[in-house]
């Protein structure tokens, strides 16, 4: 987004695009990386449901890959991820490795 | 409304909250604000109290809402709201609007339970068709966890700091909920994101009821719990479980506890993974988690008097 001079703002600091904030990308804050294991997964959704970030794709009722572009890797998918038969279906990698 | 409540179903609605916004990593806040603008089936005008959410959803020109939303100042999120409500009210009177919209108002612990306080019981008092929703992290968090009426007994945070002279917070904390069923309003209610069925249902019934409505949501905050990024979840639910979070509703003066736990576990739990309690944990300050649980233990007693299971 370009930033705008003082002549272009609008008056009463009013922002006029509805959900400009996706074009802030907040991915570079991650130090940990969640990975989704399709075969462990049983489309329970709870990741989707407790993200903060909205950051897991979901079409049609079944859950896709992460928006790396916006997860902070807080883990909280991780974490709440019942997994199948004790193997969890989320696990968080270092970023970097 | 006869549709079931899946995340299934829910995953196909649009998400009126986008990514990109600045909460941080890990944060309750952004989970209650979904579930609640998922639980819509209306068009939301929304309202917003100066704290995180607010700070942190709306820079500069970037906004991550997708529905109309207005902050004014800390104190009057509730008045602010009042006033657009009002307004509504007035263009339908004239038939220049006939679109059914509701009223949300969000605000944090310091905004609702503190600064706000006044012009939330002024709102509810005048008898608006809003409903405000607290997301309560425990302290002024945003400005760096100073202590809020809202803060648990034996919490350190950064104006109440747990050294030699004081241990944490010397005072229990207000219990706002009930202070608004007090007011007499129609719907008041207490939910949990780690509860999502049960808070999706509590703001679905609030945004059904005409008049003023209040919903206070715990929203676990890493930053000032010095506790993981990941347990956001885990510790709104300890809350639940511990009864330190009693799910519960009080329609038209009447209470209901929604969700009764299997087992009540020992307020220990919800306190252990968090930073802020530590020094409760230390040698000689056993009388410290005593009076925390006994507090507990007197409100959930109380609770089940009020609703009738005991």
């Amino acid at each position: 987004m370009k930033l705008k001079g003082w002549k272009d703002l609008p008056p009463g600091a009013v922002v006029t695009e509805a959900g400009s904030a996706a074009e802030f990308k907040t991915g570079s804050w991650r130090s940990f990386r969640p990975v989704w294991l399709a075969e462990n997964c049983i489309q329970c959704l709870f990741c989707w449901m407790y993200c903060p970030d909205m950051s897991i794709k979901v079409k049609d009722g079944k859950r896709g890959e992460y928006d790396y572009d916006y997860c902070k890797g807080c883990g909280i998918c991780a974490l709440e991820c019942p997994g199948k038969k004790g193997k969890k279906a989320i696990v968080m990698e270092e970023e970097g490795k | 409304m006869a549709t079931t409540l899946t995340l299934k179903e829910l995953s196909k609605k649009e998400d009126l909250l986008t990514h990109g916004h600045r909460m941080c990593s890990g944060c309750g806040a952004p989970i209650v604000v979904k579930q609640l603008l998922l639980a819509s089936d209306y068009p939301i005008v929304a309202a917003n109290a100066t704290g995180c959410l607010e700070v942190s959803t709306c820079i500069s020109q970037y906004t991550a809402w997708k529905i109309p939303w207005i902050h004014n100042a800390f104190e009057n999120a509730a008045a602010t709201l009042s006033g657009v409500e009002t307004m509504y009210r007035a263009l339908k009177k004239q038939g220049k609007l006939d679109k059914e919209i509701k009223f949300v108002a969000f605000g944090g612990d310091g905004g609702t339970y503190d600064i706000g306080f006044q012009s939330l019981s002024g709102a509810a008092e005048r008898g608006h068709d809003m409903l405000y929703v607290c997301y309560d992290n425990g302290a002024y968090m945003n400005t760096g966890i100073q202590r809020s009426s809202a803060t648990p007994i034996g919490a350190d945070t950064t104006t109440c700091p747990a050294g030699s002279v004081i241990k944490g917070k010397t005072q229990p904390r207000k219990n706002l909920t009930r202070i608004m069923a007090a007011h007499g309003i129609p719907y008041v209610a207490q939910a949990s994101p780690s509860h999502w069925k049960d808070a999706i249902t509590k703001f679905k019934k609030a945004l059904d009821i005409k008049g003023p409505k209040f919903i206070d949501v715990i929203s676990p905050c890493n930053r000032g719990w010095r506790s993981r990024t990941d347990d956001a979840i885990l510790l709104s639910r300890l809350a639940v479980e511990t009864c330190y979070w009693p799910l519960y509703e009080v329609e038209q003066g009447f209470t209901k506890i929604t969700v009764v736990p299997k087992e009540k576990k020992p307020i220990e739990e919800f306190l252990k993974p968090q930073g802020r309690f530590k020094h409760m944990f230390a040698p000689g300050n056993e009388w410290l988690l005593k009076l925390a649980q006994e507090e507990v233990d007197r409100e959930w007693e109380r609770l089940r008097k009020e609703a009738g299971s005991e």
